[in-house]
């Protein structure tokens, strides 16, 4: 298994995260993207690397540069699959509350 | 809005973290994890044991909608009333690994609390797997539990 082609792996890092949301409103050259980060631009090439190699950006040639663009498909994919894990343990908390406070008003 | 449960799931880490703040007191929090009923109400699944101590162990049975029997278990490690609870979790039968679980309870104020959760497993891939059965559960499980609680408050 390439853990590098895991889109969760891929998601759990900040400043990939961070590189999702800028990418998000429109289409940015590599340059352009890793001017927004006080961070070396070998490393954020690397993780324009990993976010495409997991095909959750997208690259497109436009004249001598290349753009990254966001692929919304696969981000839903990620919505998915973590939101729903977030979800279970927030009904299960939720549910909690709603059995205590039961509890907390017989006193 | 700022959501009320969080999941912290690391790149590369063995590890994943869920807190949560509740609008309970620390007290009623922790009985909600250490009273065998209270348990079985709101996790939905029934406490064959619960030894709350140290080398203490518990083992919980549930039952799916088709009638099977899945059972979880594991021991417990440290036990500090209204502060923290150590213990592995395994999943019967399920080919998951055990994993170590550091359950921390604190007081946010007289009447709220927080939980963190951090679970430790063996392997990538089985943090992995586990958040994939989150993504089964969440779908069915959590709908129907919903259901039922809105239809709690509906009364």
């Amino acid at each position: 298994m390439n853990l590098r082609r895991d889109v969760f792996q891929a998601i759990a890092d900040p400043t990939r995260r961070a590189i999702l949301v800028l990418v998000a409103t429109h289409a940015m050259t590599a340059g352009a993207i890793a001017a927004n980060f006080d961070t070396a631009r070998p490393t954020v090439s690397k993780h324009l690397a990993i976010l495409t190699e997991c095909e959750l950006l997208k690259q497109e040639q436009n004249g001598r540069e290349i753009y990254y663009h966001l692929n919304p498909q696969k981000m839903k994919e990620i919505a998915d699959f973590i939101e729903p894990f977030r979800k279970m343990w927030d009904d299960r908390f939720n549910k909690l509350e709603a059995v205590m406070k039961k509890y907390q008003t017989k006193k | 809005m700022e959501l009320k449960t969080k999941v912290h799931a690391e790149e590369g880490k063995l590890e994943l973290i869920v807190t949560r703040e509740f609008d309970l007191p620390l007290e009623l929090l922790f009985r909600a994890y250490t009273e065998p009923e209270i348990v079985e109400e709101w996790m939905g699944t029934k406490v064959l044991k619960l030894e709350n101590k140290k080398y203490g162990c518990w083992q919980f049975e549930t039952t799916d909608p088709a009638g099977n029997k899945h059972g979880f278990s594991g021991t417990i490690h440290d036990f500090v009333p209204e502060e923290k609870i150590v213990r592995t979790f395994e999943m019967e039968n399920s080919g998951f690994g055990v994993q170590l679980e550091f359950l921390e309870f604190e007081k946010l104020t007289e009447d709220t609390s927080k939980l963190r959760m951090h679970i430790i497993y063996k392997t990538l891939e089985e943090r992995a797997q586990y958040l994939k059965i989150g993504m089964a559960r969440g779908m069915g499980l959590a709908h129907n539990r919903l259901e039922k609680i809105a239809i709690k408050f509906k009364k």
